[in-house]
């Protein structure tokens, strides 16, 4: 088992384009003409590598939480900041914004990624799930029921990321040990002093997914 | 007259119980709006161009190039030519665009001349400080020092230090500001002072306190750092009126949050402390200093021991071009803590004495709260399995190997934590629900739960039958949340509204019931005669007695009858293992007693207590705000490289909340705060009984671990 595929900081082993990976694209295209001069310039205008899009706004259609949501964003612009600025889905939140905290956790075709590192227009064509598709209702998912059950949150601003990144880590380890833990859930981080209510939250949840029992709410 | 107390143990429904927090579901499923989240129509992006330099002066500002760019609406310059700047990231002008990108590129396109001035950075070592940047100690005596050190046996002497670190509040600083007409602003701040803050902007703004409105819902991390409206509170809201009126978003980016919204000051200190063969403490002379920017940093030493006989203290604060310094959980207590309590540690290694017992030989220098250090002590050793595992230092405790090396630290600290004034209404609905109105926030402690307690507890019904409205400045006014004044506050006031709306539904209700008013009680859902349940009303029946009007009553505290207090203790003891081949601690486990008076609800106490101890792991082992000398920058302002203690660097812990006679009559006391205090001396005391040596500063990184252990292999040798 690869690391790169349990780590929420990329989408797996999928070829999308990160931002980080984007970014280190747009140094090499840039990199070409200064050292092989107009030629290669002129050549490279002529047959791009890679579509060529913006630097002004595109329309780009989305699939979040299995519904086409359509949105106009700059290339530039990340997946989490669209679904923030421009589509109203807040759960994720910004906090790093450098694919250090977590607190943007969702899942891209059902990998954890850090949402701050995808490109919006990169996202297209794979399924994105947010913590808003969690509950139904009153009725929260059992890792959202574990998290409230065992006081996983203080002030609640990592709780969404942190919920998106132990589901996914459940949805893969139903059962973790603690080297899945590690790397599950290593890649966010709370300043409140969570820690102690999310690992009995991830082993409610765990034990959940066997026993299928409802958590105490108040006990 | 009201009898305001609260119930008795035997009666508490909901009181001291594990109660999960009422915005629980909220939280984790994503609805939880924070400010941050706040979209309004048609809204801009603010952003603030910051200075690069430490120490410089604004020679010119150009901004016609970024005025013209596509999507942006205002720019305006905060600090302009001739204006002195005193660190790096100080204001210079402010925008706003239609997106965040074009607001970016903006900034980009500002032109700034500056005359570079000298800075300074970096206190730890103060004879590099220029003569101006040092203040005037303070400086304090009692007893006779001199005789104190003749009469010890016993004495050490040590430098020990804590670093400036960040507050990294995981919602960074900032606001969405509109103007709703030409005379009234609408403001959604992340902030710890939901009552205070509208004031505050109006001033600033020079328009009446009535004109501003100030909503929140959650608020993502404060710790300190949030009370004020500050400066980009203040132009962003100057912004949106010259926007016509534009809501604006503004929050820091991660940078500038980690560089310009707050630091805990540094603190360092050169102690001489001393005993008598027995372990009896005779004196304690420091000389201590620190900074967080431009401000001053005070605080008594020696902490918590603080009547030994013959003291000697100077301390002085250094000033430097780093972020102004705010409150930080406890402001200045845990920097007190380490400073002491790892002098008192060196102190009683060297008398060849278990530090346990060396404590509970001088608990009468704690003074008031001696006993209950004690108790906490004994029952944070059992915990802990203390005398089990402890070896005296530098032998490697109970599991050593060669090269990992275990050992045991405690420490002990305190915290006033007593109640802020506070106003609320409580109002009882003809159908039967309630609801509590109050100017008060939610950092995260469980304020809406504390809340939702007291009142169904006073009123005998079901949790979920009590709306909580908190979070809006047209609430009455409670206060800001810091000093752990909230719960106390809060609960007081909302157990006396309670009680006094309660007592207006008794008068309703009493006639039909063939009695007193003061002869009722709301037990189990039903008003009844006191200790009769045959002569009852269902909750809901008696409140339709009402009419068609609520009844309101308005709680304050101060007020009659003592239901809240002050002053609390608390110990904690860290087991770690030390690589002394990499340097790296681990913490193996950790526990903490603490008292807080009246818990209102065990499982957010309890959190809390984690919470604060998380904070201090970090804090102890990570954190540091690391200044370039030569730029004056920030080099870590990022959360890649200014470290936050993850899930799994936390190791085992266990927590005790001292509660029943002694504790509960006491009244709800602060809790954010004490617990938050230790972690930094427990876990350095840890290290040095593990290793042998003092590690002198924290955070105690591989590089500082390693860098100890060398210097004593050195000195071992002779080459020191």
């Amino acid at each position: 088992m690869s690391k790169s595929d349990e780590r929420p900081d990329q989408p797996g082993n999928d070829p999308a384009v990160s931002r980080r990976s984007f970014l280190k694209g747009s140094g090499l295209a840039l990199s070409i003409p200064l050292l092989a001069g107009e030629t290669v310039e002129a050549k490279a205008a002529a047959e791009p590598a890679v579509p060529i899009l913006g630097p002004n706004k595109v329309d780009i259609t989305l699939t979040i939480n299995g519904k086409p949501v359509k949105a106009s964003v700059e290339p530039r612009v990340t997946l989490l900041d669209c679904l923030r600025n421009d589509l109203d889905t807040t759960g994720a939140k910004r906090v790093c914004d450098r694919g250090t905290c977590g607190a943007c956790t969702m899942q891209m075709d059902g990998k954890p990624v850090y949402s701050c590192t995808v490109l919006a227009i990169e996202a297209q064509g794979h399924k994105i799930t947010t913590v808003e598709s969690l509950a139904v209702g009153d009725k929260l998912h059992p890792v959202q029921q574990a998290f409230w059950d065992n006081d996983a949150q203080q002030c609640g601003f990592c709780t969404p990321g942190f919920v998106m990144a132990c589901k996914s880590l459940l949805d893969k380890h139903p059962t973790p040990n603690d080297e899945q833990m590690r790397l599950g859930l290593g890649g966010n981080l709370c300043r409140c002093g969570t820690y102690q209510g999310i690992k009995a939250a991830v082993a409610q949840a765990s034990a959940g997914v066997k026993a299928m029992k409802g958590g105490k709410r108040n006990g | 007259m009201a009898e305001y107390k609260w119930p008795d143990a035997e009666k508490r429904q909901y009181i001291g119980k594990r109660i999960s927090r009422i915005d629980g579901p909220d939280k984790v499923s994503g609805r939880a709006k924070y400010s941050y989240d706040i979209n309004r129509p048609g809204m801009l992006f603010g952003k603030i161009l910051r200075s690069p330099h430490a120490h410089a002066k604004v020679v010119s500002i150009d901004t016609s190039v970024a005025e013209k760019m596509p999507g942006v609406k205002t720019v305006k310059v905060i600090n302009g030519p001739g204006y002195e700047l005193q660190w790096a990231g100080q204001e210079i002008v402010a925008l706003a665009a239609e997106t965040e990108s074009q607001a970016e590129d903006a900034v980009r396109a500002i032109k700034v001349q500056y005359e570079k001035l000298p800075h300074f950075v970096n206190e730890a070592d103060r004879s590099k400080a220029p003569e101006s940047y040092l203040r005037k100690p303070n400086e304090n005596a009692t007893g006779d020092v001199s005789k104190g050190f003749a009469e010890a046996d016993v004495t050490v002497e040590g430098f020990y230090g804590n670093d400036v670190i960040t507050h990294c509040c995981l919602e960074a600083h900032g606001l969405v500001t509109e103007w709703a007409d030409d005379k009234n602003v609408l403001i959604h701040p992340s902030t710890q002072s939901v009552s205070p803050i509208g004031p505050e902007l109006a001033r600033a703004l020079e328009m009446p306190a009535s004109s501003v409105r100030v909503k929140m819902d959650h608020i993502g991390g404060g710790f300190g750092s949030k009370f004020p409206i500050d400066i980009w509170g203040i132009e962003m809201t100057k912004a949106s009126k010259q926007a016509g009126g534009k809501p604006i978003k503004y929050f820091l980016d991660r940078d500038a949050e980690l560089a310009v919204a707050g630091t805990r000051p540094s603190l360092y200190a050169k102690v001489k402390v001393a005993a008598k063969k027995d372990g009896t403490i005779t004196a304690w002379e420091s000389d201590a200093w620190g900074s967080g920017g431009m401000g001053n940093i005070n605080g008594p030493l020696p902490y918590v021991f603080s009547r030994i006989p013959n003291t000697k203290t100077k301390h002085q604060t250094v000033a430097t071009n780093v972020g102004p310094q705010r409150a930080w959980r406890a402001p200045n207590h845990p920097q007190l803590a380490l400073v002491t309590m790892s002098a008192m540690e060196d102190l009683a290694a060297k008398l060849n004495m278990d530090p346990l017992d060396f404590f509970l030989k001088n608990i009468e220098l704690t003074g008031a709260r001696a006993v209950t250090y004690k108790d906490e002590l004994m029952k944070a050793a059992e915990m802990i399995d203390w005398k089990k595992t402890w070896r005296p230092r530098g032998e490697g405790g109970l599991g050593s190997t060669k090269t990992v090396k275990r050992g045991l630290g405690l420490s002990i600290h305190t915290w006033q934590g007593g109640p802020h004034n506070s106003d609320c209404d409580i109002i009882i609905n003809p159908d039967g629900t309630a609801e509590i109105r109050i100017g008060t926030q939610d950092l995260g402690v469980g304020v809406r739960t504390v809340l939702n307690i007291v009142v169904a507890e006073t009123f005998g019904i079901p949790l979920d039958w009590v709306k909580v409205s908190i979070g809006d400045n047209r609430y009455p006014v409670s206060g800001g949340s810091g000093g752990s004044t909230t719960t106390g506050g809060i609960s007081s006031s909302s157990r006396r509204g309670s009680v006094d709306a309660l007592n207006l539904l008794f008068e309703k209700v009493a006639p039909t019931l063939g009695t007193a008013a003061d002869k009722l009680e709301a037990v189990g859902g039903k008003i009844q005669v006191i200790g009769d349940p045959t002569k009852s009303m269902p909750w809901k029946q008696a409140c339709a007695k009402i009419g068609v009007q609520p009844l309101v009553a308005r709680g304050k505290h101060p007020g009659q009858g003592t239901l809240a207090s002050a002053g609390v203790g608390g110990c904690q003891m860290a087991d770690v293992s030390v690589d002394i081949e990499t340097g790296i601690v681990k913490m193996n486990k950790f526990v903490a007693v603490q008292d807080c008076g009246l818990v209102m609800d065990l499982k957010t106490a309890e959190s809390q207590v984690f919470g604060a101890m998380i904070m201090g792991v970090t804090y102890a082992l990570y954190e540091e705000k690391i200044m370039d000398d030569h730029s004056g920058r920030m080099l870590n302002g990022n959360m890649e490289f200014y470290k936050l203690a993850g899930l799994r660097d936390i190791g085992e812990f266990k927590v005790h909340m001292m509660t029943g006679p002694g504790y509960d009559e006491r009244g709800p006391i602060g809790l954010g705060e004490p617990p938050t205090n230790s972690p930094g001396a427990a876990i350095s005391n840890a290290v040095a009984n593990a290793i042998g040596v003092r590690v002198p500063t924290i955070p105690l990184t591989p590089d500082r671990v390693l860098a100890a252990l060398s210097q004593a292999g050195a000195k071992k040798e002779g080459r020191g």
